[in-house]
């Protein structure tokens, strides 16, 4: 190493300077912070019988404020909480307020009214339905009876649910590596705790929760390490230092940025779920109260694509001779597998997991295009794929039998003929999934192949050509849905769709309504992602 | 090069049945009214349609005419644009034609289910047919390539719907190969939508057809683009070897579902390889020229003397129309404007005569509760006047001179004949072979003894009650069937002594495509002499 002069190493300042905070840019992620502890109190003071309610209100207020607040933050974008270097007139500013920071925030602000509004689904009971009332208890102890007699609530999940939504917030905002793992893990935590609650079936469910914890932290890790190596190529965790030391770095330190960047990319892929690292997203999907799932799916996925975009488009930037190949191969893996083995899948949740992780590939193909229509295509992609999989998961949720979810293929057969209304948004939604014209994964997936046709070259073709072949494959799985659903008969012991309350039945016709809208008038959204896609640096 | 409309014509020609559908599924009522409101709902449309081609300048049918543009996602170069040539001008007017029609025979198709809601399962089935009719009117009309992609798309879910919930007994099966066929032809056509755009002029209207049309592409890019499209139209249409999807679709939906889909949506295969493949990529279209024949005249063949080999009555119609698709590729292939001409008007013809077959055969199936042809026998002497049509509708379908289609298997023979000699000899054997796969059906089917048992209704009458004993009596055409057949009849005779109430619309626009590859291709000279000579 002594061979190659040292990077300039950063200067400290030399008095303490305060940090310049634009309080306005980043009033939504402090609403929804504040809403997040407020849950905490009220679940220490409010009474049981009224706390189911207040937490609900809260949540969706604070979500809606803050997505008011969006409008305000979008009056303030540019670099904030930081400072100017003086000597070196360095920005080291660790929020980026920008188009795509926005975006992502006020998708994952909707979606989340509508994850929350899942959750908070009774069916008639005193708690959400889909929680444990004591998910610490061991499955079928004692304790746990005595907590379902009491009637204790878990009320918790909505405070929970909101620092994960901060978390998730933060995370595509976030300008530097450290200031992203700290997101990362605000947005993981809640969630592992969320995945191991479902009120039945709760060793799947505590099962799913290990195995998210386990991997998410190994893929943590990853991350952490990649941070480390990429701070010992450039001196810096900002990103827009990293740009610049990569544009100018010699490549006898190409073994500290090579392994930084592929360990960084490891654990932002492991939160989309793309392969290989996949393998925790069906057990997970399956396991997790369905309400979660849909969650999950939905603005997991949009946290994680907001950073995957930032960390390409804006710190890696200059290195992406680097890096491209390797996630140009993740992406066809994740295409391939996602759709291949969702044929052969037998359960509801675990179907649509892969569905997820043929998504993630989709996506990413529009990532790869490099280039400002790719950007606003994965903008577009992930607000529609959020609303249809939101409302998806949510009509899993009321399909049952015996009072627990019918999740197994067999159990939907005959469904469309005897709740049609049900039947025919769930099929609506799949038909969504498979890109079938005027819905909006057919805008959606039209963006990012012609994206990645339109900038990415030869290898974008490619994977135009492949995402468009794993299409025709998955359109035969949601086909198949839609074949048991509405030209099958029933069992003899058919499943019921529950009835659900105004708040599931809101998340529902809205997720559904949108995916058609986005299908048939796509051109305001797609416009505003367009305008949204420039990141500031 | 649109004529724009003030009155937006195809807009309304389309929302009209899908207004229809909504009101068809969705108002209270009996079962029977919603019938009866879906027929009404087609006639209007129908009527619309006759009013809208009258506004059709006949003199200039090689313009689009009747246009509409708005802009719809300007960021993806989309465009609404709607227009009619001469083409598609037939081809709507066939398809509003056939709407009513098969509503009326469709009219037992789904029993009433018992019960407050059993009417809804019948409801569907006519809203079904109505948003269909929407797409239908969509495809043929889309002036933009995109729209044109959208409702190709769109289209196959209210089919999808149609086979798989009101089929036979292998609908499941029928109706997701049906599906995953034409999807897999339709993404690999995305992405040459996607590629085409992207070699055009780009902008917010890129894609117009007339943006698209005459651009200087690359000859890989534009024949690896003409791969992609002629790869969707191909299935769609449907030719050998992408045929395997239509038999089982055509006998396992009801024949209502199966005239529209054989009448009128693959007609969208061959529509598409005139509007796109001939016009934006004429020279990958001379270039393919040799496989694509070579591929129709094997459809002709093999269609025929599979059709030749069948048991089942409407898989035997199904792979007729395998021949005769051959033959319109043929045609269009041909590059001459006698073929072309014939090929079009072949569509139209090909449409009324494929209703008849199928409509006829199922008033049969529905009678003898078989479709195999070995379990009828001697229908003449029990259902003559059923017999009587189903003949008419038999010998159009082998090109009879004096019924339609022999106006337009001759044109696609003669104007195939000197681009094409050799394949147009080997295609002219499919006339025999046609014959014989008719003629053969009729007949096993109305000649010879009649299945014990069974007994025409006036003969019926005529017996005493012990003659009657072990007798079914089996009803001759009802009214309703009436009205099914006379129009469709009347088509037969009228544009076989008339065609050219027909071909003075296709004419011109046939025209202007041919300038399109001639003007890409100089030395495409017999096309060039052949277009003299018709135009005397």
């Amino acid at each position: 190493m002594t061979a190659v002069a040292p990077l300039a190493l950063p200067t400290l300042p030399a008095a303490f300077q305060q940090s310049n905070v634009d309080y306005l840019a980043i009033l939504p992620l402090l609403i929804v912070f504040g809403t997040a502890l407020i849950g905490v109190l009220v679940e220490a003071f409010a009474s049981r019988e009224r706390r189911h309610a207040i937490q609900v209100t809260l949540a969706v207020a604070g979500l809606l404020a803050a997505a008011a607040a969006i409008i305000l933050a979008a009056k303030h974008q540019g670099l904030t909480m930081g400072l100017t270097d003086g000597s070196t007139n360095r920005q080291l500013f660790a929020l980026a307020i920008d188009g795509p920071a926005l975006f992502m925030q006020a998708t994952i602000l909707l979606l989340g009214v509508l994850g929350v509004l899942t959750m908070a689904e009774r069916f008639g009971g005193v708690g959400p339905d889909a929680f444990t009332p004591s998910g610490a208890s061991t499955p079928g102890s004692a304790t746990e009876t005595a907590a379902a007699r009491a009637g204790a609530l878990t009320s918790e999940v909505f405070p929970l649910t909101m620092f994960a939504i901060f978390g998730m917030m933060l995370f595509p905002t976030t300008n530097d590596l450290i200031g992203m793992f700290v997101a990362l893990e605000v947005l993981s935590l809640p969630l592992y705790i969320l995945s191991g609650l479902a009120r039945r079936r709760r060793l799947l469910s505590q099962e799913a929760s290990l195995k998210y914890f386990l991997l998410g932290a190994f893929s943590s890790a990853f991350f952490l390490f990649g941070t480390a190596l990429l701070y010992g190529y450039a001196g810096s965790v900002y990103f827009g230092d990293l740009s610049k030391a990569i544009a100018a770095g010699p490549l006898a330190m190409n073994g500290l940025l090579v392994p930084g960047a592929f360990l960084v990319f490891v654990g932002l892929l492991f939160k989309v779920g793309a392969v290989p690292f996949h393998a925790w997203t069906p057990d997970v999907y399956q396991g997790a109260p369905t309400p979660v799932t849909g969650f999950m799916a939905a603005c997991t996925k949009a946290a994680a694509f907001g950073a995957i975009l930032r960390l390409g488009y804006v710190g890696l930037d200059t290195g992406r001779w680097e890096w491209t190949n390797a996630l140009v191969l993740v992406a066809l893996l994740t295409m391939v597998v996602g759709s291949v083995l969702s044929v052969t899948q037998t359960d509801m949740k675990r179907l649509l997991a892969y569905s997820s992780i043929a998504h993630a590939g989709f996506i990413l193909v529009g990532v790869l295009a490099f280039d400002r229509k790719g950007v606003g295509a994965v903008l577009f992609y992930i607000v529609a794929y959020g609303f249809s999989t939101i409302a998806a998961f949510a009509i899993v949720s009321l399909v049952r039998q015996n009072g627990a979810e019918a999740t197994h293929l067999s159990q939907w057969a005959g469904l469309g003929k005897r709740f049609p209304v049900v039947a025919g948004a769930f099929a609506f939604l799949m038909l969504a999934f498979a890109g079938i014209p005027l819905t909006s994964g057919f805008v959606s997936k039209f963006g990012v192949f012609s994206a990645a046709i339109g900038t990415g070259g030869a290898t974008g073709t490619v994977l135009a050509v492949v995402g468009v072949l794993c299409s025709a494959i998955t359109v035969f799985v949601y086909a198949r849905v839609i074949v048991l659903m509405f030209f099958s008969d029933a069992p003899d012991d058919a499943v019921e769709v529950a009835i659900p309350s105004v708040s599931t039945t809101f998340s529902i016709a809205i997720g559904t309504l949108a995916t058609l809208a986005l299908g048939v008038l796509p051109s305001a959204l797609l416009d505003l992602a367009d305008r949204a896609s420039q990141f500031v640096r | 090069m649109t004529a724009m409309s003030t009155v937006p014509w195809l807009t309304i020609l389309g929302l009209i049945p899908l207004v229809g559908a909504l009101v068809v599924a969705f108002v209270p009522g009996s079962a029977e009214n919603a019938k009866r409101m879906a027929i009404g709902f087609s006639l209007v449309t129908l009527v619309v349609g006759v009013i809208a081609a009258t506004q059709f300048d006949r003199a200039s049918s090689s313009q689009f005419q009747l246009g509409e543009q708005h802009s719809w996602i300007p960021q993806f170069g989309v465009s609404y644009s709607l227009g009619v040539d001469g083409i598609a001008l037939v081809l709507i007017l066939m398809a509003l034609v056939l709407t009513p029609i098969c509503l009326l025979a469709a009219w037992h198709d789904v029993p009433e289910e018992a019960g407050p809601r059993g009417g809804q399962r019948v409801k569907t089935y006519f809203a079904l047919i109505l948003v269909l009719e929407t797409f239908m009117v969509g495809v043929f009309a889309a002036t933009d390539v995109f729209l044109f992609y959208v409702f190709f798309e769109a289209m196959l879910i209210p089919v999808y719907f149609l086979i798989g919930r009101f089929g036979g007994p292998r609908r499941q099966y029928a109706a997701m190969k049906f599906l995953l066929f034409s999807l897999a032809g339709g993404l690999i056509m995305l992405v040459a939508v996607i590629a085409l755009y992207l070699q055009g002029p780009g902008g917010t209207d890129g894609f117009l057809i007339e943006r698209l049309t005459g651009l200087s592409l690359d000859p890989t890019t534009e024949r690896l683009l003409f791969v992609g499209f002629f790869f969707a139209f191909a299935v769609k249409a449907p030719m050998v070897p992408f045929h395997t999807w239509l038999p089982d679709a055509a006998t396992e939906s009801s024949p209502a579902t199966a005239t529209l889909l054989v009448g009128v949506l693959d007609k969208v295969g061959t529509f598409g390889m005139i509007r796109f493949c001939l016009q934006l990529f004429p020279e990958a279209s001379t270039w393919a020229t040799p496989v694509v024949v070579a591929l129709a005249v094997l459809s002709v063949i093999y269609g025929a003397l599979l059709a030749i080999g069948q048991t089942d009555m409407m898989r035997l119609v199904s792979y007729t129309s395998v021949s005769h698709f051959g033959f319109i590729v043929l045609g269009i292939f041909a590059f001459t404007n006698v073929g072309h001409a014939g090929s079009t008007l072949y569509m139209v013809n090909h449409g009324f005569s494929t209703a008849a077959l199928f409509l006829f055969a199922a008033m049969l199936v529905r009678r003898r509760g078989s479709k195999r042809i070995p379990d009828f026998g001697g229908w003449q002497r029990i259902t003559p006047a059923l017999a009587g049509i189903f003949l008419v509708a038999g010998l159009s379908g082998l090109a009879l001179p004096g019924l339609s289609s022999f106006v337009s298997e001759f044109l696609v023979l003669v104007g195939s004949f000197p681009t094409q000699p050799v394949a147009a000899v080997i295609a002219t054997t499919g006339i025999i072979l046609a014959a014989l796969y008719i003629l053969l059906m009729y007949k096993k089917v109305m000649t010879g003894p009649k299945p014990e048992g069974l007994v025409g209704e006036r003969e019926h009458d005529r017996l005493d009650e012990s003659g009657r004993r072990g007798l079914t009596a089996v009803r001759d055409l009802t009214t309703r069937e009436k009205l099914v057949a006379a129009p469709l009849i009347a088509a037969f005779v009228v544009l076989g002594f008339l065609p050219n109430l027909a071909l003075n619309v296709i004419n011109p626009a046939v025209d202007k495509t041919l300038s399109h590859v001639q003007q890409a291709i100089p030395n495409l000279n017999p096309a060039g002499t052949v277009a003299e000579g018709s135009s005397k």
